[in-house]
């Protein structure tokens, strides 16, 4: 500490005390700084009297404009549908097949199913559809419900295992895990699946199997194994696989019975979108046109 | 022990009740870690344990060694070459880590092992955000205010053993807090990410390290207490509340590491960025003022500015910044009135916190030729130039219509990083790189060609870091917000992943360079500290200068 004090270079008087060496100037506050601080004070009350701004025992202060973020979502939400509207107009009133047949109408939906596909779709299907393991491939001819237009838009609609009352629904039973079947004979039935597949497999195994898969799995795969899409069975000789094609993938399959799940989107979607999404779909797939 | 050594030899206050309670403290964790069934709370118990038996032996070593001398009449410094080393030890690790999650969000497959979930993405963010914010700024924090403090007081650091313990304790929080965050434990609070043991632990820790601040001020022998002190107690008792406040939960058992919070919805998210934002405010910004108020006047040698500024900004900033914490929540569940009042509130922010960054230049008025000498002095000017552009920034990105726009994209992360790189971590480094030739007794530092490197790479590195996330931020927030003509969304979110790809790597390749900045300065330190010592200064903690006549 000591005693007043000038600062020699600038000239300024110092207040006077000292803290390991440190002194400190008398300079006012400057006024470019005063007065834009009280600028900024004075926009603030002038935002908080044109906007919602301080609350009380009951509700808040409005502000003079009477502006509110939940009437403007209200209303960009009626300015979406307006503008969505015309084209969905002309959607609800074609079927399926003729907004696939009409160009321009086609062109419309692939549009609107494009956008709806990457924010929705994608995220398990992959962003080009081709899905990876445990999510189907969109982009080949290989369908477990069907690949119409009318079976995708149906999918869409009741989902997969969704909660839907009128759902698309298949189990495979957990073979192993449940105690059905011991190890070796999953073993020898997974030597089966992947024969009838073409793949490498133990021919003696598969033989002992052939009993086997006639009484457990022929009743939705079928007895040649080809599935049935009437049930969402799997083909299992088509060379396609969802959960892997090599033996403990297919093994654990059967011992464990996996299944997905996709939402019912007939909730969430107006019918236009799901009528655009099925065609956008439809498109992009080998599109199965029984 | 003989009673005659007792007699002459007398421990720092307080040695021998802190090791009983480590003892105590060691065996009740040690029946913890026997008792619960989570693994995780059974792995941190441990953690406890060994912290405990390590301490013991360091502290009975040091007891019977008669290190820990009570020697009212010096400094204490030991503490805080303990804490440089943290905090540059720590500074590499937070900014390693920060560099292996840029380069996984420029390259999604790099350092991505499926079956070591700890590594991922999710797991390492915490353990960066938290390692540079808490581990590497707490302990630069904590060590310059032990310094400032016992400088511009005159007085020893109060409280005996005290300041060991807040050392060593927040250290063990940082143990906790990064083990927690790979294994698992987390609250899933932005910034507050640890369970309620680690909470309650460092709110032990930060409350030992209020008194002591405070029982040192308490005994100063200066008549006024320095500016810097009057930001560091603000940083000290703000953040302790907030750390309370948002914390505050119920465990579901005291044997688990899970807790609930004692807030839901938005009255949770409220919470949550009123210390989210304060944390911001008073532990990036009020602490680090405080290193600026002392060690720029020192370096420069020159008074601070304006001693009437400092009053007027640092009430007006204790005052506002508490409030500006919902323009975090813009377009949520959150009232709008209370949007207004966050966003209102930041606007008026900004003159209290360009307040210091006129006291800071200003104080370079008759030696701003030492911006061309000293490359510590540019560092801390371009420190202070980078604070006032952030808190420019803050409140135009608190305006609600900006905020559409910038809210949850890469702008908001360029924000943080000018403020934590350029802001936080200069200031930092030109405070160590002042503090190291005084704390070791050496003339000067190993090699100013060093600084100078440092300075320009970690510099461009800054640059290119929030250049990429403006533009990318500002791309993917136009990109979010476009319709077709038919009225749909025009991109996919994924779609705007991948649109930032070059600037994702723009953005590692910065980090890149500002992490390298940093080990050549840790290099540099070593190197000093390895000088010889100047001629009589030694290794002894420095004596309390005599009063100067008033």
């Amino acid at each position: 500490m000591s005693g007043p004090h000038k600062d020699e270079i600038t000239g300024t008087d110092t207040t006077g005390h000292e803290w390991d060496g440190i002194r400190e100037l008398d300079n006012p506050l400057p006024r470019w700084w005063l007065w834009v601080f009280y600028a900024c004070i004075l926009f603030s009350i002038g935002y908080w009297v044109v906007m919602p701004a301080w609350p009380g025992l009951a509700g808040h202060t409005r502000g003079l404009l009477g502006q509110s973020d939940r009437a403007e979502v209200a209303k960009a939400l009626k300015d979406l549908e307006r503008q969505r509207g015309k084209g969905a107009a002309v959607l609800r009133g074609a079927s399926l097949q003729q907004i696939e047949a009409d160009p321009q109408l086609q062109a419309y939906a692939l549009q609107v199913g494009q956008s709806v596909f990457g924010d929705n779709c994608a995220t398990c299907h992959g962003a080009g559809g081709a899905g990876a393991r445990g999510y189907p491939n969109l982009r080949d001819d290989v369908w477990l419900w069907g690949g119409s237009l009318e079976d995708i838009h149906h999918t869409l609609t009741v989902g997969v295992r969704s909660g839907h009352a009128d759902t698309r629904v298949s189990q495979m039973p957990a073979f192993g895990r449940d105690g059905m079947l011991d190890q070796a004979k999953i073993a020898d039935l997974t030597e089966y699946v992947v024969a009838i597949s073409g793949g490498k497999a133990d021919r003696a195994a598969a033989a002992r199997a052939a009993p086997l898969f006639a009484e457990q799995c022929a009743s939705c795969h079928g007895a040649t194994g080809q599935g049935d899409v009437k049930q969402g069975a799997p083909d299992l000789t088509d060379g396609e696989w969802l959960y892997g094609s090599d033996h403990a993938a297919i093994s654990g399959q059967i011992h464990a019975g996996r299944g997905g799940v996709m939402p019912a989107w007939g909730q969430r979607f107006s019918p236009e979108t799901l009528k655009a999404l099925a065609v956008y779909i439809h498109a992009n797939a080998g599109g199965q046109d029984k | 022990m003989s009673t005659a050594l007792l007699d002459r030899y007398r421990p720092a206050p307080g040695a021998m009740l802190l090791l009983a309670l480590l003892i105590i403290g060691g065996l009740i964790m040690a029946v913890v870690a026997g008792m619960t069934d989570d693994p995780l709370f059974r792995i941190h118990s441990f953690i406890f344990v060994a912290a405990a038996v390590l301490g013991g032996f360091a502290l009975t070593a040091g007891i019977s060694g008669e290190q820990l001398r009570d020697e009212p009449d010096r400094y204490m410094d030991g503490v805080i070459r303990a804490g440089v080393i943290a905090t540059m030890f720590w500074g590499a690790v937070g900014m390693l880590v920060g560099v292996v999650i840029a380069a996984q969000l420029s390259w999604p497959t790099i350092f991505y092992f499926p079956e070591a979930g700890w590594l991922n993405f999710g797991r390492l963010r915490p353990l960066h955000t938290s390692g540079v914010i808490f581990a590497f700024g707490g302990n630069a924090l904590i060590a310059t205010s032990f310094w400032v403090v016992q400088r511009t007081c005159r007085a020893r650091l109060a409280g005996g053993i005290a300041p060991w313990f807040v050392f060593w304790g927040y250290q063990l929080f940082i143990v906790l807090a990064a083990t927690g965050y790979l294994a698992g434990v987390t609250q899933s609070k932005e910034y507050a990410e640890p369970e309620w043991y680690i909470d309650i632990w460092l709110t032990i820790v930060w409350v030992a390290y209020l008194l002591v601040f405070l029982g040192t001020i308490w005994k100063r022998k200066e008549p006024h207490i320095y500016v810097a002190n009057w930001f560091y107690l603000a940083f000290i008792v703000t953040v302790a509340l907030l750390h309370v406040v948002n914390n505050l939960s119920l465990p579901i058992g005291l044997l688990n590491s899970r807790s609930y919070s004692l807030f839901a919805g938005v009255q949770d998210a409220l919470t949550q960025w009123w210390y989210g934002h304060n944390a911001v405010g008073f532990f990036l910004t009020a602490g680090f003022l405080g290193m600026m108020y002392y060690f720029v006047p020192k370096r420069v040698d020159r008074p601070v500015y304006s001693y009437r500024l400092s009053i007027v900004h640092f009430w007006s900033l204790i005052f506002i910044y508490i409030w500006a914490g919902p323009h975090h929540l813009h377009y949520t569940a959150l009232p709008q009135w209370a949007q207004t009042l966050g966003m209102t509130f930041s606007i008026m922010l900004w003159m209290p916190s360009w307040g210091g960054m006129i006291n800071g230049l200003m104080t370079l008025s008759g030696a701003w030729d030492k911006l061309r000498t000293d490359p510590v002095v540019r560092m801390m000017v371009v420190a202070i130039a980078f604070y006032g552009m952030s808190t420019f920034e803050g409140p135009v990105m608190s305006i609600r219509a900006v905020n559409a726009l910038s809210h949850y994209t890469d702008w908001t992360i360029g924000h943080v990083h000018s403020g934590a790189l350029g802001w936080v971590g200069f200031i930092s480094f030109g405070a160590i790189y002042c503090l190291v030739p005084w704390l070791w007794k050496k003339e000067r530092l190993f090699s100013n060609a060093l600084v100078e490197w440092h300075f320009w790479i970690a510099t461009t590195g800054i640059v290119l870091y929030i250049c990429a996330m403006w533009v990318s931020g500002i791309m993917e927030g136009l990109m979010w917000r476009a319709y077709t003509p038919e009225g749909y969304l025009a991109y996919s979110f994924i779609e705007t992943v991948s649109a930032k790809h070059i600037e994702n790597i723009i953005r590692t390749v910065g980090g890149l360079m500002f992490l390298s900045g940093t080990l050549i300065m840790i290099y540099n330190l070593w190197r000093t500290v390895r000088m010889p010592s100047v001629q009589g200064a030694e290794a002894t903690p420095a004596a309390l200068p005599a009063p100067v006549a008033a």
